[in-house]
């Protein structure tokens, strides 16, 4: 994605509760912060904090943003099924789509590039736990898309986890990275 | 009436110490940089936050804060605690909001300031707790019981969400009565980027004191604004409040001439008070043809329909409340005057636009078209924009 | 100049507009009001420092005659409004006033949870037996078998022993008297007050106007002769025989304890969040 004199990148974060896509939601908000743009980082979700469909939207841009949900994706990431059929049609022309295949089994799109990968498996077998694999899937996103910068997002991942947490999700960001790199092209 | 224009403001450039704050952050942080020194409250989804906030920060500053037992708990102990001097106020949503109207309802009779932030979720009775309603525009003025005007102010992003807290708090304490901070569950989960303002900015508004001897004080003085000093509780002027009519010393009658004195005086402090009260922005009203009128979220996509109408050439724009109540009637009955079409976009199955219609004249018969939706939805800018192309 | 005769509760009462009061012949209210008055000026504590909170109901229109801050408030809720005038001004000695059926059912909840935050107010239950104001309805405090204008052929609903309630959900200090002892009642108000913790003082109380009148009851005298001779003090029932138990007003202090009190815990938590920073 290139950013251009005026720009807003729409990003949605969807799965299910406990997945912490809120929390990775906010770390890319922040990084935008930290990058000196305009952001808005909205959520939907049920009234239970486990399970159930969530959704985080990051709207990131250089102009004022009025409405702050995403309505046209220039990123989908869908850690689950369920999400990835209700949203994958909003996803821009030429946009991208980020799917586990952990959960995500079908994916059927059209003028849509597609990255499918096994996160929550990779996170369990590499970093020994699966609760990484928000800010795995998150560091693979943005190296992806360029939405932040690397710094701002690294930066964002240590102020805003645990300081227990801090070596285990930036070896996750690492990983993230890693795998982007690699991703056949 | 004190008109807002908007600017246009650059992101990128011109870049100061931003932090991304979320909504009911905003409300809470604006209430404490208010001098609010005093919370009672009960958690209640999609406000608590703000009571989490300030459980942690005021025991910090030396400041009060309760969980009650409920929601009426909560309201009875803001006022306990205002009549004792404190700057109180407490949070809730919808169910929440429903059980305090009675406390609401003594609040504006005894004249005990006090502010409520009521963060709007969907539907009746339990509703759609995490999802977004307007809902509620009505109740914040006719929920409690009796016959009593309103004070409630409405934001539309993170940041004035902060200002209006202020701004709330400091009417409560001039006006001396209960006002609404209210919030889309939108307004109040989501963040923005925010620079962070700066405090001495603001003006806080405090009570005035009495200075006449115990034995002269009357706690409902009247002077010509209506706007007469209050003592607190503990403080040497042993003044009686009670939630019957009452007269200027606060003791109770059944007198005809007091019971009309003391109900006039609650209306008339507001509506002698109107330029003060009322706040409205008008967004890129020059020369329109059609109005949009929306308030909170709605507002939002209505300035992102606008822009975008207004590129293809369409003269239209937006009026927005910031003060939901009182309502702006003049701006309504200019812009009603001045437009061929006002569009009333709303999260609810049509409460604002009673109060259009109400000002509207005979004349303006068909001119005023609803949108109304309340499937815990937003209502999108391309909704807004299809509506303004229909309408065209 | 001749000496004008001054009762000490003169100082006390407002003088100004607020009487006659509202009072039925015979209703116990005016001994109550008394016996708290009394207690104040023997604790010699400054009327800027006294809150009297009440309710809605008979009992609740006692603040108005009295030279306090004074709060007469909705009904049930008095607790939470005194709880909102202590925590903010800890200083001040907060006492509310209540009846039967705002203190125990329409402002149970509040009752139970001030009890068990044992926050420094002190609670003077007027019980009645009845809902007075509104004309003889039953509440949680009518015992088995009374009639009630909610009740014409007999309570069938239990009641609620109020001491017992104010113990189990956590008051440190529980006691109950009757207007018939009018003494005894002023003494343990000043214990009450003068307790740091969450008190409460039952006073049971004739309504011969209403109660009375519905269960025959006859009229003031006879209701005060009956609660001479059917309390009993705490020591008192220990040496009745079992079967004379039953029907006793139990009179006396049940529970005294110094426990941990609400707004000292809040300030310990103020000042090691200050030594923190």
């Amino acid at each position: 994605m290139s950013k251009k004199e005026s720009f807003r990148t729409e990003i949605r974060l969807s799965g299910s509760g406990g997945q912490g896509l809120m929390l990775a939601g906010h770390i890319l908000a922040d990084a935008s912060v930290i990058d000196g743009y305009r952001v808005t980082l909205s959520k939907s979700y049920g009234p239970e904090s486990r399970g159930g469909a969530s959704r985080t939207d990051v709207i990131i841009s250089d102009e004022e943003i009025y409405y702050p949900e995403a309505t046209r994706f220039d990123c989908l990431l869908a850690l689950m099924q369920e999400a990835c059929d209700k949203y994958v049609y909003d996803v821009k022309t030429k946009g991208i789509l980020i799917v586990d295949t952990t959960h995500v089994k079908n994916v059927s799109v059209m003028n849509t590039k597609v990255y499918e990968l096994p996160f929550t498996n990779i996170a369990k077998e590499k970093l020994g736990s699966v609760l990484p694999t928000n800010i795995l899937t998150l560091s693979f996103l943005v190296k992806i898309t360029k939405a932040v910068s690397l710094e701002s997002l690294e930066q964002a991942i240590r102020e805003t986890v645990k300081p227990a947490f801090v070596d285990l999700n930036i070896k996750a960001m690492n990983l993230g990275y890693e795998l982007a790199d690699n991703y056949e092209k | 009436m004190t008109t807002k224009k908007t600017e246009k403001k650059s992101g990128k450039k011109n870049v100061k110490k931003r932090v991304l704050l979320q909504g009911n952050e905003a409300a809470a942080l604006g209430a404490l940089d208010a001098g609010v020194n005093f919370f009672a409250g009960y958690p209640i989804t999609p406000s608590t936050e703000i009571a989490e906030i300030m459980a942690t920060e005021l025991p910090k500053r030396g400041g009060k804060f309760v969980q009650m037992e409920d929601e009426i708990a909560s309201i009875c102990t803001v006022i306990g605690g205002s009549l004792a001097g404190a700057k109180a106020m407490t949070a809730t949503s919808g169910p929440g909001f429903s059980l305090m109207q009675e406390g609401i309802g003594f609040a504006k009779i005894t004249e005990t300031p006090c502010l409520i932030v009521n963060v709007q979720r969907g539907g009746p009775s339990t509703g759609l707790p995490t999802k977004p309603s307007q809902g509620d525009i009505m109740a914040t003025r006719w929920g409690s019981h009796g016959d009593a005007p309103a004070i409630v102010l409405y934001p539309h992003t993170v940041k004035e969400t902060y200002e209006l807290a202020i701004r709330a708090v400091n009417l409560a304490e001039k006006y001396r009565t209960c006002v609404v901070l209210l919030l889309d569950e939108v307004i109040g989960h989501m963040s923005e980027a925010v620079t962070l303002p700066d405090v001495s900015k603001y003006r806080v508004v405090n009570r005035i004191k009495p200075n006449v001897p115990p034995e002269w004080y009357k706690h409902y003085d009247e002077n010509q604004k209506y706007l007469s000093p209050v003592a607190s509780y503990g403080e040497g002027y042993r003044f009686h409040v009670t939630g019957l009519v009452h007269d200027a010393y606060g003791f109770p009658t059944n007198n005809s001439n007091e019971a009309a004195i003391m109900m006039h005086r609650l209306k008339k402090k507001i509506t002698f008070n109107i330029r003060d009260l009322v706040q409205i922005e008008s967004f890129h009203m020059e020369e329109a043809e059609i109005a949009i009128f929306a308030a909170g979220i709605v507002a939002r996509s209505a300035k992102q329909a606008v822009i975008k109408a207004r590129k293809e050439g369409i003269k239209v724009g937006l009026i927005r409340p910031m003060t939901i109540w009182p309502f702006p009637d003049d701006a309504v009955r200019k812009m009603l005057k001045n437009v061929e079409t006002v569009i009333v976009p709303e999260l609810n199955q049509g409460q604002m636009i009673h109060e259009i219609e109400r000002l509207a004249k005979d004349k303006d018969d068909g001119k005023i078209i609803k949108m109304q939706m309340v499937n815990g939805e937003l209502i999108t800018p391309t909704q807004i924009l299809h509506k303004i192309k229909e309408v065209n | 100049m001749a000496k004008i005769p001054q009762k000490r509760i003169h100082k006390y009462l407002r003088h100004n507009k607020k009487f006659p009061h509202v009072w039925c012949p015979g209703c116990s209210n005016g001994i109550v009001l008394g016996a708290i008055i009394r207690a104040i000026d023997e604790l010699k504590i400054e009327r800027d420092d006294i809150a009297m909170v009440s309710g809605i109901g008979c009992s609740s229109r006692m603040p108005v005659y009295v030279d306090f801050n004074t709060l007469h408030s909705l009904h049930g809720r008095a607790i939470p409004f005194a709880t909102g005038i202590k925590f903010f001004k800890p200083h001040m000695k907060v006492i509310v006033v209540t009846g039967d059926g705002d203190s125990t059912a329409i402002g149970g909840n509040h009752f139970i949870h001030a009890a068990r935050r044992n926050i420094d107010i002190t609670v003077v239950i007027v019980n009645n037996n009845i809902y007075g104001m509104t004309g003889g309805q039953y509440s949680p405090c009518t015992p088995h078998d009374d009639v009630a204008t909610t009740m014409p052929y007999g309570n069938i609903d239990n009641t609620f022993d109020i001491c017992k309630l104010a113990i189990g959900a956590g008051a440190s200090f529980v006691g109950r008297t009757t207007a018939y002892h009018a003494i005894e009642a002023q003494q343990m108000i000043k214990k009450a007050v003068s307790h740091n913790g969450f008190s409460v003082v039952e006073v049971v109380s004739a309504c011969p106007v209403i109660y009375g009148r519905l269960n025959k009851k006859g009229g003031a005298p006879e209701m005060m002769t009956e609660m001479k001779e059917n309390s009993i003090t705490l020591k008192g029932i220990d040496k009745l025989p079992a079967d004379k138990k039953e029907g006793k007003i139990i009179r006396g202090i049940f529970i005294d304890e110094k426990r941990p009190e609400f707004n000292d815990k809040y300030q310990q938590l103020v000042d090691h969040l200050k030594e923190k920073k």
